[in-house]
Parts: C-alpha cells; sequence; structure tokens
C-alpha cells in the first residue's frame, strides 16, 4: 500500500479533474495533451534516469507509431486497434536493431547517434511523400471505437489517455522495483560493476530501450487518432529535445517527476502565450535557469528537503529516500 | 560528369569550411569545460544578423564598423554564455549541461526573433558576384573567401594552443583543472577565452558565409547539429579532427545532393555519420577509445 500510495494519489487527481472541471479548456483539451505527453516523459524516464543512457532521438519512435496508425488506417482502410499493434511490433523491432550498435555508445557520442537517428527519421517522414503526405502531413485519420463506444469528444479521449497513462506509471513503478528495475540502476551506477554482479548489461540495456520505444509508438498511435491529423513537426528534432526536457525538469530517475515535468511542459507554452513576441525567449530563459539552479529537477528538487523533514519526525535514525 | 562532380566538391568544401569553423567552436568548448555548447549554432546567426542590422538602411553603419561591432558582440554572448548559464552550474551532469546550452539557445533565438522579426536576410558578397571559371565549374568569389578565411582561422586556432602561452593554459586546464588552477592559470579567465573564441570562430563563419547562404532568426539550429556531427565525426575533442570532419560532412553533403537526391542529402550525411560511430566509436580522427570508463 505504502509503495504505490503516490500512484493512488495521482490516479485520484487524473479521475477528480475532470469531474469537478468537465468543461474546462485546460482539463480537456490541455490536459490530454499533458497526459499524452506524461506517457512519453515516464517511458523515456525509464531508459534516461533509470538505465542513465540519454536519447535525444526519442521522437522518431512516436513519429513511427503515429504514421504507421496513419496509414494503414487511411489508406489501406485498417481496423485502428490492429495499426496500433503493428505499429508497436514495427516500432519495437526497429529499436531492437538499432539498440545494439547504439547502445554500445556512451556521453556525447550516444547523444549524438540517438539525435542522429531522430533527424533521420524526420527527413523520411518530409521526403517519402508518397506514402507519409510529406510536409503537409495526413489527415482524415479515423478515430478510436472502444466496444461501441466512439472517442468523439474531448472529454472521452482524456478518460482514455489517463487511463493509458495510469498503465504506464503503474507499470513503470513496478519495473523499478523488480529484479529488472534493480538490474537498470546498477547499470546507471557503474556498467563494469553491474556485469560484475553478474547482469547482463546488453541485454537490459536493449530490454529498456525496446520498452521505451513502445510505450512511444503506442502514444503515437493514440496521438494520431485523437488529432486525426498529423505532419512531420509534431516528430521533430525540438520535440524529442522537449521530451528529454520534461524528464529532466521533473527530475531524472523519478517516475512521478516526469509526469510533473510533462505537466509543466506542457502548460508552460499555454501560459506565456500572454507574453506573445516574448515567449520563446521567456521559455529559453526558464529552461536555463531551472536547469541552473535546481539540476536534480523541480519535483525531486522540492520534494527532497520536504520528505527529509518527514523522516526526521518519525524517527530520529532514519535518513534513507523512501524509494 | 566529371565537370559536374568538381562543381559539387567546391560547393562541397564551402560549406564544408563553415561546418568546420562551427566544429572548432564545439571542440574548444568541449575541451576547454566539457560542455558540448548546443548554442554553438546561435553564434553564427548572432554574428551574421547583428551586422545586418546594424549596417541596414539609410544610417546604417559603414560594413567596416559594422562586422567588426557584430564580431565583438558575438564574442560578448559567449563570455556571457560562460559566465552566467555554464559557470553556475559547476558540476552538473552532461544531460543538464546539454538542456543549459539548448535553454541558452532558446534564449537566444526568441531575442532574435523579438529583435529582427522571421524575415531572411543576406549580406552583401564581400568582393562582387562575377563568377571565376574553373574548367566548366564555377566559383563566386565569396566561395574564395569563405574557404580562405577559414583556413585563415584555422591556422591561427592552431598556432594559438600550440605557440601562445594563453592557448597552452587552457590546454591545461582541459586536461586536469586542479592542476592548472595549482601552478598559477586563472581557469575562470580561461573558460572566458576559450567561450569568446568559440563564439569568435561561429561570428565568422557566419559573417563569411551569410553572402552566400542568407540567414534568419533560427539559421542556426541546422548549423549548430551539423558543427556538432562534423566535430564528433572527426572525434570529439580533436580540434583538427573537427575541421577534416567539417570539411568532409560538407562534402558528403553536396555530393549526395549532386548525385543522389537533394531532398535526403541531411539524411546521407547522418546516416554516414552512425555507420562511422558503429564502427570507430571515437571518430575518425580520435583516440582509440570513446569513454573511459
Amino acid at each position: 500500500m505504502k509503495r504505490l500510495s503516490g500512484f493512488y494519489l495521482l490516479a485520484a487527481l487524473v479521475v477528480l479533474l475532470p469531474i469537478i472541471f468537465p468543461d474546462n479548456y485546460y482539463v480537456t483539451v490541455v490536459g490530454v495533451t499533458a497526459l499524452l505527453h506524461a506517457i512519453l516523459a515516464v517511458g523515456l524516464n525509464l531508459l534516461m534516469g533509470y538505465a542513465g543512457q540519454i536519447s535525444l532521438g526519442h521522437a522518431a519512435f512516436f513519429g513511427i507509431g503515429a504514421y504507421t496508425s496513419a496509414i494503414l488506417t487511411t489508406r489501406y482502410g485498417w481496423d485502428p486497434w490492429a495499426a496500433i499493434v503493428v505499429g508497436i511490433a514495427l516500432t519495437g523491432s526497429i529499436a531492437f536493431l538499432v539498440s545494439r550498435p547504439i547502445l554500445r555508445l556512451k556521453g556525447h557520442y550516444l547523444a549524438m547517434a540517438t539525435l542522429g537517428l531522430g533527424i533521420i527519421a524526420n527527413i523520411v517522414l518530409v521526403q517519402a511523400g508518397d506514402f507519409t503526405g510529406g510536409p503537409d502531413g495526413l489527415g482524415d485519420i479515423p478515430t478510436l471505437s472502444l466496444f461501441g463506444w466512439a472517442l468523439d469528444t474531448d472529454l472521452r479521449w482524456y478518460w482514455v489517455m489517463g487511463a493509458t497513462m495510469l498503465g504506464t506509471v503503474w507499470i513503470a513503478l513496478n519495473i523499478i522495483d523488480s529484479r529488472s528495475g534493480r538490474a537498470l540502476r546498477a547499470l546507471h551506477g557503474s556498467e563494469v560493476a553491474a556485469e560484475m554482479m553478474g547482469i547482463n548489461t546488453t541485454a537490459t540495456k536493449t530490454g529498456v530501450f525496446v520498452l521505451a520505444a513502445l510505450t512511444a509508438s503506442l502514444a503515437g498511435s493514440l496521438f494520431s487518432h485523437q488529432q486525426s491529423f498529423i505532419s512531420p513537426d509534431s516528430f521533430s528534432f525540438f520535440f524529442s529535445i522537449e521530451l528529454v526536457t520534461m524528464v529532466v525538469l521533473g527530475g531524472m530517475a523519478s517516475t512521478y517527476g516526469a509526469v510533473f515535468g510533462a505537466v509543466v511542459l506542457t502548460f508552460l507554452p499555454e501560459l506565456l502565450v500572454v507574453f506573445e513576441d516574448f515567449e520563446v525567449m521567456i521559455f529559453g530563459a526558464i529552461l536555463m535557469l531551472m536547469m541552473i539552479f535546481l539540476p536534480q529537477g523541480i519535483f525531486v528538487g522540492l520534494q527532497t528537503p520536504f520528505r527529509r523533514r518527514l523522516t526526521r519526525r518519525e524517527s530520529p535514525i532514519a535518513d534513507t529516500p523512501g524509494e | 560528369m566529371l565537370d559536374q562532380i568538381l562543381q559539387f566538391v567546391l560547393t562541397g568544401i564551402t560549406v564544408g569550411a563553415t561546418y568546420a569553423l562551427v566544429a572548432l567552436g564545439f571542440s574548444i568548448i568541449y575541451n576547454a569545460s566539457d560542455v558540448v555548447n548546443f548554442a554553438q549554432g546561435e553564434f553564427v546567426m548572432i554574428g551574421a544578423m547583428s551586422a545586418i542590422a546594424m549596417s541596414a538602411g539609410e544610417n546604417g553603419l559603414s560594413p567596416f564598423l559594422a562586422l567588426p561591432l557584430a564580431i565583438l558582440l558575438t564574442i560578448g554572448v559567449g563570455i556571457m554564455l560562460q559566465r552566467f548559464a555554464i559557470a553556475p552550474a559547476k558540476g552538473a551532469s552532461v544531460v543538464t549541461t546539454i538542456i543549459i546550452t539548448i535553454g541558452a539557445s532558446i534564449f537566444l533565438r526568441g531575442v532574435a526573433l523579438l529583435l529582427w522579426g522571421k524575415d531572411i536576410f543576406a549580406l552583401p558578397h564581400f568582393s562582387g558576384e562575377q563568377p571565376i571559371h574553373i574548367g566548366n565549374a564555377t566559383l563566386l568569389p565569396q566561395n574564395l573567401w569563405v574557404m580562405g578565411g577559414a583556413a585563415l582561422l584555422v591556422i591561427g586556432v592552431h598556432w594559438f594552443f600550440n605557440h601562445t602561452h594563453q592557448g597552452k593554459a587552457i590546454l591545461a586546464c582541459s586536461c586536469n583543472r586542479t592542476a592548472a588552477q595549482l601552478v598559477g592559470i586563472n581557469v575562470g579567465k580561461m573558460m572566458m577565452i576559450a567561450y569568446g573564441l568559440s563564439a569568435f570562430l561561429g561570428a565568422m563563419a557566419g559573417l563569411l558565409v551569410t553572402p552566400i547562404t542568407f540567414t534568419s532568426y533560427d539559421a542556426g539550429v541546422m548549423l549548430g547539429l551539423k558543427g556538432f556531427s562534423a566535430a564528433i565525426l572527426g572525434g570529439f575533442g580533436n580540434p583538427m579532427g573537427a575541421v577534416a570532419g567539417g570539411v568532409l560532412l560538407g562534402l558528403i553533403e553536396s555530393l549526395s545532393a549532386g548525385l543522389i537526391s537533394s531532398g535526403y542529402k541531411d539524411a546521407i550525411g547522418f546516416i554516414i555519420l552512425l555507420l562511422v560511430l558503429f564502427f570507430r566509436p571515437s571518430g575518425l580522427f580520435g583516440k582509440a577509445t570513446a569513454e573511459r570508463v
């Protein structure tokens, strides 16, 4: 119970918000995007925060999922659910194929390789116009329906996206506390030491890379059915950077931090719109200042002193981190 | 066919020379402070845009004043980046510094957008637009300016690091900061020089190439990425490798645009980069190991 108490709090929040504010733009429109971003960030956080492998090209997997769904349903008349499954399978295979050579790299080289991968994927989306619609994108993507219940309102999409997000968080939390989760963290600390302890580092890294890609693919499929129109702009280098920022902004190696970062980064541009021309500048400045003064992330950074105070009250000896 | 290839090679070297300067800037900052500066491309944009802004209009400054002022301004931006964004975040992880510099690049782009809008600008050619014929290939005088200017700068940087006291002091900082401090090197000042030098190279690249390629507030993004690729291609942290990587990347792009597909030229550049990373993770001219454990 205690281990998942944060999860129940999050679930309650996700469920209560639309009940209290059913017609609020920030809940049912921006909120859906925030939930989508949270799915992506939680997946990426497993790779970056826990396994310590940077990826500057995560938007590629998001894009492959989205475009597989869009192309199969609009051009070949497939059932959307079948298209989602094919998208996940395709993304997983691609991620598996590239993971071996890519994850042998470290640090800046890994950053460059993943960045290159993301840019190549984006160029293909723009250039393969016959299939992808090129820079103009693809429209008229049908919406999903669940047992005859068509997802045709913002609120319905909120429920589906919210449930998927909670599912992702739940799976992530359980992985982290499992044997493979400990393997991931050992890997982050020192790969050599992890190997000495009998952890198959290659398999572990490949596994988490593929898992993050699968999550992104699912999110991509949902995104394309929800938006009913997609274009390569949504899967660019900038979006990869935004995803990394969400993870780091909340605090690496904290699943709730990733959710928090996703929510903040989704709402920030909405709030900055009032500054009009200054929007881009302020966004950059906030990003910089956050990272300079709270490099461990806002969520983790604010949580640590709070938690320390709590534990000190409970027992005078314990200063052990809770998770 | 041969004439065409000659033409692609000449174009490739011109573009490659710009990449080389940006890549050199990446290497200098990386060597001095272990930071991958994603705002490197913004130096190119600021150099070019501010020169255009200062020389524009009836009351604009003469180019002889505007260009040096633009260079000084860019150097100032580089030093401020070090002082106010990199230095306060001392000891931050790789990912954190990457996001700080990305934040800085977004911020600088935002300032440029605010000041100059979304229009595309050009600088006048330095010495006319009369094409020069080499066989059946043609070359603008500005191409020669780019190649010659880049070559001189590269030689100058090489000389600076190998033959001047300050250049060697920066190299000492990159080997071991604490030891450098112990022998009396002012590490803070050396960092500022390194960032200033790197910004200077970016501004020069911008001024040299903008008459041919034009510029806009977001022109720095792709240039920054290309410069980073070039630096990695040559072996990160090896300044002369970065220069070679830049020229090579320019050539690859130009030849693949001409012979294969112009739409996929950037993709081909990145695919070759990935292959190099997969089979020679330390880059073409790098040391044997990509990263020590």
